[in-house]
């Protein structure tokens, strides 16, 4: 596969991962945050631990769009999937989530119209096939996502298609690295920065992470390559005293971003006044809603939706694994009553969510060791 | 609905529900098919139904699976597929060509892996109950001599085997379901095996361990029952498992491993090591068997699980899938 | 939020601008050019793909510029090593690593 294989070559990876044992001083402990889920998922994939220093700690951030949604917006979802005239679609990623009355496959498996999109122009094609039914779309993601609900959304308006609505819950990412930034239990010396929201946002909007707080930050891609990489970047500019934005995900990632997907975004949404993120608390001007000209368009507008307040188990303590304070089996739940096979939490079932990373990929080979001798 | 999917839930049905009720005390393992032995005679005998939507896709139909899948669970167990007896459950108000085409790609499907189809029933359902239809399928076979199928008898140092590429099948279904909108140019790999599993035992008889063929759930799913089941570590190269481009770029699109993608014309083996290789050149020289490949091998750690390596170093563990495979975007 | 792959343009629809056909590695899509109608690719171009929109146009050059610093690292680290091996430092600069004497390069 063209632009993935050539940043897996062992050789490159190798080479890359003894120039950051190279940089890396032996007496400092690094402490690196990935913000993005999709790094978090990347790093275990490609067992990017193992050829990493024990120096070097990497931190998964709150980058995970599902992660971060309240329960209460799930059941407001599934509410909505109570109407036999109703069609809920969301992605893959959404189905095992659980809500108070089970997860949307769950509700599939008492007979509600639960469906699984790749995309939202196939939710739209859905409600195009379907004109006596009503196609909710329940819409997440960050930035990188947003802007092609936003298209589609323009898309159903432009072709009068009035039975499709967006359910919007997509979450803006700066927020949540201030938030993580202004948590007093952090401590971070750097930042591995989202990769593909910055196809969207660029890299200016990362500008005070440097300035202000002083900490390195360098735009990455996903590849094992591209990670290493963003690694070894960022170790030089400790090294140097430096705290600036780069851009190792060049070949994808524009500066200044892409502009028709930011004109898209500001056409359909606006930003709420505030939005609650899951172990974050509430957070203003976060989360996008979608404005009155497209009220026909918005789930919200469309039903009456209980948008009631569901609070996690006390036991459980998404928020502080969400924030980098605690290591998901730290959590008191962990690997007991929360498991990928009946989670408590969003980070248990999210391919993206610490917690089940840590889960899948890491948690029994704590147990062994030695079990591979690394072959450079 | 986990339940049917193959992972730890179906095995958690099988094993907490059915197995304590209908199989008593014993406390084997539980095998794709049973050996039963009569008169100093040793049958093969197993039943598996068959659900798959939609029924009709690139490379085969439902009945051809209710035949190959039957025959194959008969082959991995150490034995020749030799007779089927099918049942179908109809939806009322399907037209009757399509039972017909059933019927016929069955009779295709039996004499190509060389099994008689000698019995049957058809039940009807009111429409709705049955996604047009479903077929099960109760084949016997006859055991192969000198091949003992034992989770028990796998040692460390042993190695994986797979006939061919995997995920084929899963995808194939997946893109025929048409709700993902991609197209490839896949198919099914559905087939009867045991031409393989005869090279395969042929070539390396008491060598042969452990055999399985990963349906749903895949190859991840087989794998961490076999580590379960003898409790040692199985440890993958990734660069060695075999798998068509086309299967690679649909799940990198669609953010599924191959390894829980299920199959329906391939199979895993457990083979002693000073066999290994004239095992593989075995199958490679056989029709069908040009993309077998080792592909990791049976250690001490990590105890009841599997491991997969990549060349430069880095590893992850491999779990059973808990339901089905699903298409993510994050 | 995150995945997202590279796929090449096939074709561009015929009827409609905005929709493109894309392959990765045999596996073809429509997606959506919507994104990019300010730098619109053409067949042929390479595009990030993420719930079948397309992203932004993959730049050839900065990938291969990628590769080149990759394939660099630690080679000018080997060549400097070297360099030094040569006693071409200010003396009172370079520490004593036992390797400075022309019988240790090889």
């Amino acid at each position: 596969m063209r632009f993935v294989d050539e940043f897996r070559q062992p050789e490159l990876i190798a080479r890359a991962a003894e120039e950051i044992r190279r940089l890396a001083d032996p007496t400092r402990h690094y402490r690196l945050m990935e913000v993005c889920g999709g790094h978090t998922h990347a790093i275990y994939r490609f067992g990017l631990k193992d050829v990493l220093p024990d120096n070097i700690e990497l931190i998964h951030g709150p980058g995970c769009p599902v992660c971060v949604l309240p329960m209460g917006r799930i059941d407001d979802g599934m509410s909505v999937a109570q109407d036999p005239n109703v069609i809920f679609a969301a992605f893959g990623d959404m189905m095992r989530v659980p809500g108070t009355h089970g997860s949307p496959l769950e509700h599939k498996a008492r007979g509600r119209d639960v469906r699984i999109v790749y995309s939202p122009a196939d939710a739209l094609k859905l409600a195009r096939a379907n004109p006596d039914k009503h196609v909710m779309f329940f819409a997440i993601g960050f930035e990188t996502t947003a802007p092609s609900t936003a298209l589609t959304v323009l898309r159903a308006k432009a072709e009068g298609v009035r039975n499709f609505s967006v359910f919007c819950n997509h979450v803006t990412i700066i927020p949540a690295i201030r938030a993580i930034l202004d948590s007093p239990d952090m401590r971070l010396d750097a930042f591995i920065g989202p990769g593909h929201v910055s196809t969207v946002i660029g890299c200016r909007p990362y500008e005070w992470i440097a300035q202000n707080e002083h900490k390195p930050i360098v735009v990455c891609g996903f590849e094992p390559l591209d990670l290493l990489q963003s690694i070894v970047m960022l170790l030089r500019q400790l090294k140097a005293g430096e705290a600036k934005v780069e851009n190792q995900y060049k070949r994808v990632v524009p500066w200044e971003g892409n502009r028709a997907a930011l004109r898209a975004m500001g056409e359909v949404f606006q930003l709420r006044s505030f939005f609650e993120w899951r172990g974050l608390g509430f957070i203003s001007q976060s989360a996008l809603r979608m404005r009155d000209e497209f009220s026909e368009w918005d789930a919200e507008q469309r039903f009456s939706i209980p948008g009631i307040r569901v609070t996690d188990p006390k036991a459980a303590q998404c928020g502080e694994v969400l924030k980098g304070v605690l290591k998901p089996h730290q959590c008191k739940l962990f690997g007991r009553e929360c498991t990928p096979e009946h989670p408590i939490g969003a980070l248990m079932v999210s391919s993206e969510g610490s917690c089940a990373a840590y889960f899948n990929y890491e948690h029994r080979k704590q147990a062994m060791v030695n079990i591979l001798s690394p072959t450079a | 609905m986990a339940h049917g999917a193959g992972g730890q839930a179906s095995r958690r049905l099988i094993e907490g529900l059915f197995a304590p009720i209908l199989f008593g005390a014993s406390a084997e393992p539980l095998t794709d098919a049973a050996h039963v032995k009569f008169d100093g005679a040793q049958l093969a005998i197993t039943t598996d139904s068959f659900v798959v939507k939609p029924i009709r896709f690139p490379g085969g139909s439902i009945g051809e699976l209710a035949v190959n899948g039957t025959a194959n669970d008969l082959a991995v167990s150490g034995a020749r597929p030799e007779a089927l007896v099918v049942t179908y459950i109809v939806e009322a108000g399907l037209r009757s060509e399509i039972l017909e085409a059933e019927v016929r790609a069955m009779g295709t499907a039996a004499q190509k892996a060389g099994v008689r189809i000698v019995g049957g029933d058809t039940k009807v359902v009111e429409h709705g109950k049955a996604d047009s239809m479903y077929i099960t399928t109760a084949g016997i076979g006859r055991a192969l001599k000198g091949v003992v199928i034992d989770p028990a008898s796998v040692k460390p140092g042993d190695k994986i085997l797979v006939s061919g590429p995997i995920g084929d099948h899963g995808i194939t279904i997946l893109l025929a379901r048409g709700e993902l909108d991609l197209e490839a140019d896949l198919t099914s790999d559905t087939r009867s095996v045991f031409p393989l599993v005869e090279v395969l035992v042929r070539a390396a008889g008491p060598g042969v361990r452990w055999m399985r063929d990963p349906t749903r759930g895949g190859a991840a799913t087989s794998l961490n029952e076999l580590a379960r089941d003898c409790g040692l570590g199985i440890v993958l190269q990734e660069e060695e498992i075999p798998v068509r481009d086309a299967v690679r770029g649909a799940c990198e699109l669609l953010g599924l491993d191959p390894l829980h993608i299920a199959n329906e014309g391939q199979f895993l083996a457990v083979v002693a090591p000073e066999y290994a290789d004239a095992a593989i050149n075995a199958l490679n020289l056989t029709l069908g068997g040009e993309d077998a490949r080792v592909i990791g091998e049976v250690r001490e750690q990590p105890t009841g699980a599997v491991l997969i390596s990549t060349r430069y170093g880095g590893s992850r563990i491999i779990d059973m899938l808990v339901g089905d495979p699903l298409p993510r975007i994050c | 939020m995150c995945l997202a792959i590279p796929g090449k343009i096939i074709e561009i629809s015929s009827d409609n601008p905005d929709t493109a056909l894309i392959d990765v590695v045999g596996v073809r899509r429509k997606v959506d050019l919507g994104l990019l109608q300010d730098d619109r690719p053409v067949a042929g171009d390479w595009v990030l793909i993420h719930v079948g929109f397309a992203m932004s146009k993959i730049s050839e050059q900065d990938a291969a510029e990628q590769m080149e610093t990759l394939r660099m690292l630690g080679e000018s680290e080997a060549a400097v090593q070297e360099v030094r091996g040569y006693g071409l430092d200010e003396p009172s600069n370079r520490p004593w690593d036992g390797r400075n004497r022309v019988e240790d390069l090889e």
